[in-house]
């Protein structure tokens, strides 16, 4: 697959602060990238380097076969971006939003009116910017970053601020967008919508990368613990449970049972065990690493802190 | 490049006259202030009297339009730097639009403003002027939009530098109001003080000033070429220096 973004050891700097340091990855067409870490990691800027709204200090950057600093009027005509924190005047009204942003691109921009009702912002298409809901607001952007029928499209904290069902609609419409063929670059803080979202991720702390791959290979790399718990009162399943290959421990409790171990045929195995001794369980869960485990052993404290 | 010039200009335009105190606080008020203060000296003199025709028929209208440019120049700033602050000029910079044609489509609706703020005056102020005086508006339209311009490059500069909209209104004020008194407005540049008359020959109001009255009492434009090319001169110098200062963000 042909990379539609290139970034080689770009590095930035704003006075002694250096906010990006040596970070160099690749974007194929058709994937949702995510660019995942803490407030202050260097996502913001990374990804501004990429739309040509900053230049690096060094390092090499292609977009689609462009240079975001020599051609970046050509590039924006191809490019669709959400910026973070971004506001419209007060008393603009959706629809005058929308036509505005299709008049300044050359290229024959989508159907205004189709992009907002497949937003759902058909009903507020006369309300003023400022009386939206932030998730409305978000979903106007959106529509102003799909508006020139873009190759890329740039999502900076996306769902930032809003509530968690307004969150799970938009990132409905970023597989939307992944679905028509366009290649997403978002940034995120929040592992769970990396996790669901992202083909690939990126994480980056302190303006390095600290790795790249597919969440779950991520996970499976950094944070081989699998743990299943059951309940069952068969007084021979611990020792049974402690046969298992690549059981690490077992943990009794009343009639509850965490049994820990590494890969992913753990589970596999504990279940092989349960019907081959027929122990009957009344309950059965798996407990798996997810990126935050994994960000939370590559840089030893959590996305929150 | 002016794709987008002519819509983004139309829309600031309706935003302009959604604002609340848009509309009022920019045309009707002017207009207002003006027919009370030609009434209140037009009553208080004679009508034969001088000073009176002198005040009402060159010094008002001209003082009139220069505080219109002037708050069509803070209006400018504090806008600029409201959108600078929330995010605005960012966003409409990650599109093709080019810089200038934002700040192009500002400068239109600004000079729209003045001009239908004009209009309305010169309609309500004509009960003060006896007929049968010319007055050339053709000529002083032109004279007026050359003033504009460059006193809004002045807002320009400013605009590109101050640091949050809070301070523009201000900033702007204190740069912009005391050039006012030694522009010879009030007093005639010949009699202000040695020093002040020195302030007077930097300041760029003072050209524009004298265009202004030169021009309404009938001169030819010949005779203010000087005016005309040091108007110029404020001009091309802001807008480069802003061009080179300007802040996105």
């Amino acid at each position: 697959m042909r990379p539609v973004i290139r970034v080689s050891a770009i590095r930035k700097t704003y006075g002694s602060t250096v906010a990006v340091d040596e970070v160099s990855f690749e974007v194929n067409n058709g994937e949702i990238f995510g660019l995942i870490g803490p407030n202050g990691a260097g996502k913001t800027t990374t990804m501004e380097c990429i739309e040509g709204l900053r230049t690096p200090d060094r390092g090499a950057i292609s977009v689609l076969g462009l240079d975001p600093f020599n051609d970046v009027y050509q590039l924006q005509e191809r490019i669709g971006v959400q910026l973070q924190q971004a506001q419209l005047q007060k008393r603009i009204k959706v629809w005058e939003a929308v036509d505005l942003w299709a008049s300044l691109y050359r290229r024959k921009a989508s159907e205004g009116e189709r992009l907002l009702e497949q937003l759902g912002l058909s009903d507020k298409r006369n309300a003023w910017f400022m009386t939206l809901s932030g998730g409305q607001k978000q979903r106007l952007f959106i529509a102003l970053a799909l508006i020139n029928n873009p190759e890329v499209v740039f999502l900076d904290e996306l769902t930032t601020g809003l509530d968690p069902q307004a969150r799970r609609a938009i990132w409905d419409l970023v597989r939307g967008i992944r679905e028509r063929g366009k290649t997403v670059f978002l940034t995120t803080h929040l592992m769970e919508e990396a996790e669901r979202l992202c083909d690939r991720v990126a994480i980056i702390e302190h303006g390095r990368i600290i790795d790249i791959d597919k969440p779950a290979s991520l996970v499976n790399r950094h944070c081989p613990e699998r743990t299943v718990t059951l309940a069952t009162d068969d007084r021979t399943a611990a020792e049974r449970f402690r046969n298992i290959p690549r059981v690490e421990a077992v943990i009794c409790g009343d009639s509850q049972f965490t049994i820990r171990g590494q890969g992913d045929d753990l589970v596999t195995e504990v279940i092989h065990c349960l019907s081959e001794n027929r122990i009957r369980v009344t309950d059965f869960r798996t407990i798996l690493p997810t990126l935050e485990d994994v960000f939370l052993k590559l840089t030893g404290h959590s996305i929150r802190d | 490049m002016l794709r987008g010039l002519w819509k983004l200009t139309w829309i600031e335009i309706k935003i302009f006259l959604r604002e609340p105190l848009g509309a009022i606080g920019t045309i009707v008020i002017p207009v207002l202030v003006f027919l009370v203060a030609g009434r209140i000296v037009g009553h208080g003199l004679a009508p034969t009297s001088l000073a009176a025709s002198s005040f009402i028929t060159v010094g008002l209208p001209v003082l009139a339009s220069v505080l219109i440019a002037i708050s069509a120049v803070l209006s400018l700033v504090t806008i600029i730097s409201i959108y600078r602050e929330g995010g605005i000029l960012k966003r409409l910079r990650a599109t093709p639009l080019r810089p200038h044609t934002i700040l192009t489509a500002h400068v239109i609706v600004k000079l729209l403003l003045t001009a239908a703020t004009l209009a309305l005056m010169v309609l309500a102020g004509k009960r003060y002027y006896p007929s049968g005086i010319h007055v050339p508006l053709f000529g002083f339209t032109i004279a007026l939009l050359i003033s504009t311009c460059s006193i809004l490059s002045i807002g320009f500069l400013i605009a590109s530098i101050v640091p949050t909209a809070r301070f523009a209104q201000p900033i702007g004020a204190v740069i912009m109001y005391p050039m006012i008194a030694v522009s010879g407005l009030f007093v005639p540049v010949e009699a202000l003080p040695p020093a002040a008359q020195v302030v007077a020959k930097v300041v760029p109001l003072t050209y524009a000033v004298s265009l202004l009255e030169g021009i309404w009492k009938g001169d030819t434009w010949w005779a203010h070429t000087r005016d005309v090319a040091a108007l110029a001169v404020v001009f091309i110098v802001c807008t480069a220096l802003s061009a080179k200062v300007f802040r996105w963000e």
